[in-house]
């Protein structure tokens, strides 16, 4: 780790880079250390899909259990930390909605620990959170969560490196060419300036959909804040030519 | 509008994976063949953190509707699955060679591929071995050492298929859009 950049360096590579990309992440985006070996240096080949990139696995109740989608009652106690409801709507690109279909998220605890044997951060462990969950959309598109608002936690890219706190997502769409990991943010977070992850998004407005917004709506009295996050899967060519 | 892509990151392995996601058909299944390779970065080192899914017709091209690929009851061809790569960067999928989904089209299983590293999913197709690439649309619109790192080799257990992040062997990735 002899010759970490400093946050200072990362954040002039940032500011360098800023605008470059387009609406998705530039995936040759060097402030992201590990992106450096691992991004293809060609030219994606257009390939018209066919029927079965045109459909899309399915899911179902015998997948997914309703309970998964509460991630603080799957321990003995209650988890640490502050307890949130995230909640939105997912379509395609047409605005039509994706219905029963599978969402996964993952995410860090409180105190910004994930469960994975990866991660050594020296923050504590809940031993009543996992931070994994899953749903199935409802016929509107819908999915919901009850969660803890994750911390924010360290990471080797540089010195004193830091993630904005974020849960991560997994999509399917209405096609398999729709499929979407990304990352759920909070609003206001003062790391996402300083994250090349958030940052590779160059598209200073794109990457702010990926900012969920507080809604005190779906702020449960005595229970839970409440955050909405709609997501839009597929048409990322029609993204890029949008006049914005 | 649509929703930016992320990178899966480092920690996704005790939440993604799970048990029996990589065993499209039980491996007593008649027509059962192995697919797996390793997953490389563009200094030829394997990807121990990366991950794998795979979506492909059955034997006779036909795209399965059923539920029960997170919960296997190992008789339904769901048609999706999901591996981690290990230690070593190799993933291994138990499955079915599909069958074409278009006449005249060279069969192939679609891949999508996520790792650590890299920022957005890519997607990318395994072709069978022994394709004629002048019938194929997207083999035939490639130079031919292009198109060959689309193709499975056949090795004893079934197919072979390595996954090449970055380099002159950078496998061809693939835009739907
Ligand atoms: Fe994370």
């Amino acid at each position: 780790m002899s010759d970490a950049a400093t946050q200072s360096e990362i954040s002039a590579e940032i500011d360098a880079l800023a605008g470059r990309g387009g609406a998705q992440p530039k995936l040759d985006y060097p402030p992201y250390r590990s992106s450096l070996l691992r991004h293809p240096t060609k030219d994606p080949q257009h390939a018209d899909p066919e029927t079965i990139e045109r459909a899309v696995p399915v899911f179902g109740h015998r997948d997914v259990d309703p309970l998964e989608a509460d991630l603080t009652i799957q321990h003995r106690g209650e988890p640490i930390g502050e307890r949130i409801v995230v909640t939105g709507r997912v379509t395609d690109a047409a605005g039509k909605p994706v219905r029963e279909q599978l969402v996964e998220v993952w995410q860090a605890n409180a105190s910004g620990r994930y469960i994975h044997k990866r991660d050594q951060h020296p923050a504590p462990i809940d031993p009543n959170f996992t931070g994994v969950g899953r749903c199935l959309t409802d016929q509107d598109g819908w999915y919901r969560f009850t969660t803890i608002k994750p911390g924010p936690y360290p990471w080797r890219n540089h010195t004193n490196a830091w993630r904005p706190a974020h849960i991560h997502f997994s999509l399917f769409g209405n096609q398999f060419t729709e499929r979407l990991i990304t990352q759920m943010y909070f609003p206001g977070d003062p790391l996402f300036g300083l994250d090349p992850i958030f940052c590779s998004i160059t598209d200073q407005r794109a990457r702010e959909r990926l900012i969920a917004r507080y809604d005190h709506e779906l702020t449960v009295p005595e229970w839970s804040t409440g955050y909405r996050w709609d997501i839009v899967l597929g048409g990322r060519e029609q993204t890029l030519t949008e006049a914005e | 509008m649509t929703t930016p892509g992320q990178t899966v990151g480092p920690f996704f392995g005790y939440a993604l994976p799970y048990a029996g996601g990589e065993q499209l058909v039980d491996r007593s299944h008649p027509d059962a063949i192995r697919l797996h390779g390793t997953v490389l970065d563009g200094a030829g080192d394997p990807v121990p953190d990366a991950l794998l899914e795979i979506w492909q017709a059955d034997g006779a091209g036909r795209v399965s509707r059923e539920p029960g690929s997170l919960h296997r009851d190992g008789y339904t061809f769901t048609g999706w699955g999901r591996a981690a790569s290990d230690r070593t960067g190799t993933y291994s999928f138990t499955t079915v060679r599909p069958g074409a989904t278009e006449p005249g089209h060279a069969p192939f299983i679609a891949l999508t591929v996520l790792a650590r590293g890299l920022l957005d999913r890519l997607f990318t197709r395994v072709y069978l071995p022994g394709q004629d690439f002048a019938a194929d649309p997207l083999l035939s619109a490639l130079p031919r050492e292009r198109a060959e790192t689309l193709c499975a080799a056949t090795d004893p257990e079934g197919l072979r298929f390595d996954v090449v992040l970055q380099g002159e062997r950078e496998t061809v990735f693939l835009n739907h859009d």
